[in-house]
């Protein structure tokens, strides 16, 4: 294990702490966002509730009301963090948020130029701010609107405010905001701040019939939160971001009761400083809300330690227009009938507002190590994660790249600070692709994530190991582990780069028994390349994946699409065009229509044919009970 | 004679001249055979050969393909079901499992390789006048194979088809593929190794109730397919058409070579269909007589030297067309998008779904169709065709003429001709009956079909020997049926609906298409394609005229008309005869041994009686196809016995479908004469 050895320059530090880095990385953001600037509206008194003890104050949120102070209107992510190519051409990322903040990152470019033919002197300017002109007018119900002012619930017709809540972060989303717009967004935007505000709005909404629209983090990559463009209704966007206390904590039960709209790391950072975490972490729990995660049966990069949402929840909350919905007592598994939780799990917002959730919480891992395997083939890597998978080993999270993410994650490497680094990174290439004979063009890398006691850590790792090495796998040190996570949270910005550059990208997933998963990955691969050449894409696409989650009998794989659109008149229909493609081979490859993104109206068409024409008429007429004038009326799923 | 109508005005110039259509594709053939001419056959045996491969490859020898499937998890499976309901340990079984692997697998090896580039160039030189390959599609075979494995369908006439394959892509430096043969060859000493060696594996012919037989050969062809070891080849008429005509598809290699692509465990597979025309088939004289009764030799090294005589002899011209190679996802696109086997692990053998089985019926007749197309037509075939409408003699000046006058019809319809542009048509017609001496002969200015002039001797010989001549100028002949078969059948349909009104026309039409579809190719369930495209072709000659409801036969048509009603009149009276055989003789259930030995009397008394002319009625083949439409049309049900099948024939529908037959057919005129 001498890469291992070699590597631990940074990473030792890190993992001979108590701390994480990804807890770190927390709380440099917490700490920035404390002094984030207060919004002009403030937050309604909530009426008939006392607040218990533990949110007596009013929390600060991540995210505040005009969303557009922190956040980029036009993108991902907050204002001051993005890539930019500085003045020597070299791409380097901004701001003090993450640890990447101010590193140059020399490979980048050259990937991009050589992988996607971008180039810089081909840029793709989109227009600066929001023209408010263009921006579709609100259409009121005036009557719902002054009952609306008499309950004292915070409400803006902003138009800024207005367009941030009609999109999600799909590609075809972000171009229209950069270049086009939408035809239908919401008319008002409501902020509930308790349980009891969303009660009073929704009855409202029933009795003068508009469209509601719950709103979380918008993060939803599944066209979930567009604004149907029939809809002549008032279109109402809830926005659940005021709602994020966390009403206590049941040390006896390990349970918390939270809000819905609480953000995923305020979540965490502030259960961190009683000592407990949830150990749900999505890839966009940095603006994601745990409201959200339960509409869509989101999944967390650790569920393997802490379960995915659905393994989480107790007990949720929520209010639809037949009334609230809700178990009586918070019994860890009960057999009542089917269990109403999973009406609600993955609604998707078109049965009604998650409001209050009683989610498991456990205490604080004592030790957290990064790690990192390098496999000769992607086949003996997911031989690998199959095995780790049977023996029930799996660490907290284990994530196979291919050989394509590998070299985009190498292009990702900041610029090396002695010559002693790039001397031993050179050792290391060397000793793997002549010493152990691995072709780079072949090799893939598992990265992993181990928490617990210190001992179980290290036992957990040995075991993994082991199994690693019967499958060809070096340990390749937990540098490399983390920067594999990282990846992860900053993909998103770097598609922001892209598109100022003619490149396009998005992501896709699909879980998949074990035996079909690399026929899978290459036959969507090859389909997506096959698909780009026909549609006149000039440069080969970038088309990669990854097994991102093990289960007993089967795996989540994540794909990314990438092409450069020069010389394509119509990007995004193509784009979606090849999407569509790579999800029918999903599909006629034993893979699922969604692991955890969810249906929303992108994947609309599909749901049928997924869970039958009588699992479609059960969801159809669940529906017809619940919200018979829907007026939760996002039309997600059916 | 009344074909003299024909004469003076037409001659030298045929009446529909279609030049633009004198075969396209004909000018990229490229003959192989001129450079082994020429260079040393030693140096081309040892030259280095380095075929382009499958991108995915991962070399593995042919033992190490033998684990592979043994182990496979398919393989076990069986073995596992099998050890349950026998109660025979796993070990004994997977035993009998290796032997079958140890019967079958292939062991390529670069020495037989090279032993036979060796030989067969010496005997392709002294038995072929040139081997022409179409080099374009070498070219995209040479694409192909490196993007996706690869299932080469070449068209089945002769045991030298798949030597001449390998022999092809060896020359051109491509991957020789693994080789489905029937087991009948390992009987052969030494050469059942040699084949082995150069790449052939074996199958038993039946083995429809072996599970373990079927598991593993199956698993063994998916490996290699999948590996892209190298192209599959096997041939989807199942045996050797001993008339020349396209044999209907077997489905089962074809189920097991599509299963890869079907599961998804690769991404594409490609079909290259692969039609090889021989001028002349070494075998012709053996098939003549098979179809007569006379039993098949058995495959023996010993009967391949016999057979070393034909050295002597020359077989002409051979053409191999490699077409377009077909992507199976392509094909399979909007037909199957759902894949049928997500819900059972894929290595569960499962019975494909009736989707599936008709998908892979519609991709066999496809191929089928596209092999046809890239036949190529030597004139010894139009020749055959006129001959066999005018025997026993046709004077030599006549049959160039109509010969020319078939050339400009056939390529009319669309004929894929190889007639010698460079020789005048006499010497054309003469050189083309030079190759052909133990078939027809010119004596005075007559050419003859040898053994139809009636001679002495017992009647049952004579019978049979002119029969032979028949049926071997006939596989000739037949070559040309496939491209003439949809006007001739709307020629038939016109004729026995003596009506012009379309919709009757085309019932005719669907009728008779329905009962020859074991005789010819058409693809399945779309009557009215091949009803359009006969009339189509009909129209682009002349013959016919079409409105919106009415079919007429122009004035010039009539002599088409005629011609093609000649050239399908054994086939209609062959079928008709039978049909009288049934309702006469046969009472009780009787096996198709005992019905092709009643038909085979009842015709030759015919025959004797001049009950009939055409000696086709004796051919094994039509009796077969016959009882086999008849069984489609519910005449004749067709049970499972353990001895095989019988059959019994309802009378009712026997009466209904013979008076199909007959009805309003005009009574036997001398139509060939009216030409």
């Amino acid at each position: 294990m001498a890469a291992a050895a070699g590597d631990s320059g940074s990473g030792s530090g890190v993992a001979s702490s108590s701390e994480s880095a990804a807890r770190r990385r927390l709380r440099i953001l917490s700490g920035h966002l404390r002094s984030a600037p207060e919004t002009h509206l403030s937050a309604a008194l909530c009426r008939g509730r006392a607040a218990p003890p533990v949110s007596s104050e009013s929390p600060p949120s991540t995210l505040p009301k005009r969303r557009q102070e922190v956040l980029k209107w036009n993108g991902w992510g907050y204002n001051d963090s993005k890539f930019i190519f500085n003045k020597k051409g070299q791409a380097e990322f901004t701001g003090k948020r993450y640890r990447l903040g101010g590193t140059v990152l020399p490979l980048l470019r050259e990937w991009i130029e050589k992988n996607l033919g971008g180039s810089l002197e081909h840029k793709s300017i989109p227009r600066a701010s929001l023209n408010i002109s263009d921006v579709p007018p609100s259409v009121t119900n005036e009557e719902f609107l002054q009952d609306l002012k008499t309950t004292n619930i915070s409400y803006s017709q902003d138009p800024e405010d207005r367009i941030f809540r009609a999109h999600g972060h799909c590609l075809h989303e972000l171009f229209l905001l950069r270049e086009g717009m939408f035809k239908r967004v919401p008319d008002i935007v409501v902020w509930p701040g308790c349980h009891d505000d969303v009660v009073t709005i929704i009855e409202l909404a029933c009795k003068h019939n508009v469209c509601v629209i719950p709103f979380g983090g918008g993060t939803s990559v599944s066209s979930a939160l567009e604004c149907p463009t029939d809809e002549t209704r008032t279109i109402v966007s809830l926005d659940t971001s005021q709602m994020n206390r966390i009403h206590w904590v049941d040390e006896k039960n390990l349970t918390a009761h939270v809000e819905a709209g609480i953000v995923g790391q305020d979540l965490e950072r502030r259960l961190g400083e009683s000592g407990y975490c949830t150990g749900h972490e999505p890839d966009s729990m940095e603006f994601s809300t745990l409201g959200g995660w339960v509409a869509t049966r989101a999944s967390g990069m650790k569920k393997n330690i802490y379960g995915n949402i659905e393994d989480l929840v107790v007990h949720i909350k929520m209010v639809t227009p037949r009334g609230v919905i809700e178990k009586n007592c918070q019994g860890p598994r009960m057999s009542t009938g089917p269990d109403i939780h999973h009406f609600i799990l993955g609604s998707e917002g078109t049965l009604g507002v998650v409001t209050e959730v009683t989610i498991k919480i456990r205490p604080v891992p004592e030790y957290q190590k990064y790690g990192s395997v390098v496999f000769p083939n992607f086949e003996r890597g997911v031989a690998c994660l199959r095995e780790v998978a049977r023996q029930r080993c799996a660490p907290a999270s284990i994530r196979l790249m291919d050989n394509q993410q590998f070299q985009f994650g190498h292009a990702l490497k900041p610029q090396v600070a002695s010559i002693f680094t790039s001397l031993l990174d050179g050792l290391k290439k060397f000793y793997i692709t002549k010493f152990k004979g691995f072709d780079p063009n072949l090799l893939c890398v598992a990265t992993l994530l181990f928490e617990g006691s210190r001992e179980k850590v290290l036992q957990h790792e040995k075991q993994v190991y082991d199994i690693a090495a019967k499958f060809g796998g070096l340990a390749a040190g937990e540098d490399n582990g983390q920067r594999g996570y990282m990846l992860t949270f900053v993909i998103a910005y770097l598609r922001d780069l892209g598109m100022d550059y003619y490149l396009i990208g998005e992501s896709f997933e699909t879980s998949a028994p074990w035996d079909r998963v690399l026929d899978l990955c290459r036959n969507v691969k090859e389909r997506i390349v096959k698909e780009c050449k026909e549609r006149g894409v000039q440069f080969p696409p970038f088309a990669t994946c990854r097994v991102t989650q093990t289960y007993d009998a089967g795996a989540c794989v994540y794909f990314y699409l990438g092409f450069n659109y020069r010389g394509i008149s119509d990007p995004i229909h193509v784009y979606e065009e090849i999407e569509s493609a790579a999800r029918e081979e999903i599909l006629a490859n034993g893979g699922s229509l969604s692991h955890h993104h969810g249906v929303g109206k992108l994947r609309k068409q599909w749901l049928k044919e997924s869970i039958s024409d009588v699992g479609f008429g059960m969801l159809r007429s669940l529906k017809q009970y619940v919200d018979p004038s829907n007026i939760f009326g996002n039309r997600n799923l059916l | 004679m009344a074909a003299a109508v024909a004469g003076g005005t037409r001659r030298g110039t045929p009446m529909y001249s279609q030049k633009n259509l004198t075969s396209k594709k004909k000018y990229d053939f490229e003959d192989i055979l001129e450079e082994r001419r020429q260079s040393s056959d030693l140096r081309y045996a040892m030259r280095c050969y380095t075929p382009v491969v499958y991108k995915e490859l991962s070399p593995c020898k042919p033992s190490a393909i033998k684990t592979i499937v043994l182990h496979s998890e398919q393989v076990q499976y069986v073995i596992r079901e099998l050890s349950k309901e026998m109660g025979e340990s796993p070990d004994i079984i997977q035993e009998e499992a290796a032997e079958i692997l140890d019967e079958m697998g292939h062991s390529m090896h670069m020495g037989a390789i090279r032993f036979f580039a060796f030989t067969l160039s010496k005997l392709f030189k002294c038995l072929f006048k040139s081997i022409c390959v179409n080099e374009e599609g070498i070219q995209k075979l040479q694409q192909a194979i490196q993007e996706h494995p690869v299932v080469l369908l070449p068209s089945h006439r002769s045991y030298v088809d798949f030597l001449l394959l390998s022999y092809v892509l060896y020359t051109y430096d491509l991957a020789l593929p693994v080789i489905a043969a029937g087991i009948d060859f390992l009987g052969m000493k030494v050469v059942g190794e040699l084949l082995r060696k150069s790449g052939a594996f074996f199958m038993r012919r039946t083995f429809g109730g072996n599970r373990l037989y079927w598991a593993v050969f199956a698993e063994y062809v998916k490996t290699v397919l999948k590996n892209g070891y190298a192209p599959v080849e096997f041939y989807l008429e199942g045996t050797r058409s001993r008339t020349a005509k396209t044999l209907v598809p077997k489905f089962g290699l074809l189920n097991i070579v599509m299963d890869p692509f079907l599961k998804r465990e690769v991404f594409d597979i490609y079909l290259v269909p692969i039609s090889i025309s021989y001028e002349r088939v070494l075998e012709e004289s053996l098939y003549a007589h098979e179809l007569l009764g006379v039993p098949k030799p058995k495959e023996s090294t010993s009967g391949l030297l016999k057979a070393r005589k034909i050295l002597n002899e020359n077989f002409g011209k051979i053409h191999m067309y490699f077409g377009q190679p077909l992507s199976l996802r392509t094909l399979a696109a909007g037909r199957i998008n759902r894949c049928p086997y997500n819900l059972v692990p894929r290595h569960i053998p499962q019975k494909p779904s009736e989707e599936i089985q008709e998908f892979v019926s519609d991709v066999a007749y496809k191929i089928e169709l596209l092999q046809i197309e890239n036949m190529v037509l030597s004139p010894w075939i139009l020749i055959s065709a006129v001959l066999l409408q005018n025997l026993p003699a046709i004077n030599f000046e006549l049959l160039v003429e109509k010969t020319l006058w078939l050339k400009g019809l056939t390529q009319c319809f669309g004929g894929f001709l190889d007639w010698p542009d460079n020789l005048c048509a006499n010497k054309a017609v003469r050189s083309s009956l030079s190759l052909h001496t133990n078939i027809a002969s010119l004596v005075n200015g007559q050419v003859v079909l040898h053994d139809t002039v009636m001679g002495p001797g017992a009647a049952e010989e004579t019978i049979f020997k002119q029969a032979l001549s028949v049926l071997l100028c006939g596989s000739y002949r037949n070559q040309l049926l496939n491209v003439f078969v949809r006007p001739a059948l709307v020629a038939l349909a016109l004729q026995m609906t003596h009506s012009s009104r379309k919709e009757e026309v085309y019932s005719s039409f669907a009728f008779w298409l329905d009962v020859f579809s074991d005789e010819f190719i058409f693809f399945p369930g779309v009557p009215v394609k091949d009803f359009e495209e006969g009339c189509y072709l009909l129209t682009k000659c002349d013959a016919i005229q079409i409105t919106p409801q009415q079919i007429f036969v122009t004035e010039k048509g009539s002599t088409v008309i005629s011609f093609l009603m000649a050239m399908f009149r054994p086939f209609v009276e062959g079928y008709q005869i039978i049909c009288r055989y049934l309702s006469k003789e046969a009472n009780e259930a009787f096996s198709e041994k005992q019905f092709i030995f009643g038909v085979r009397s009842f015709a030759s008394q015919l025959l004797k009686t001049g009950g009939t002319q055409y000696y086709e009625v004796l051919s094994s083949d039509m009796q077969k196809n016959a009882l086999a439409a008849l069984v489609r049309l519910d005449v004749a049900k067709r049970t499972k016995k353990s001895d095989g099948f019988t059959y019994s024939v309802s009378k009712e529908a026997l009466i209904k479908t013979a008076g199909m037959f007959e009805s309003r057919i005009p009574v036997r005129k001398p139509i060939v004469a009216r030409l």
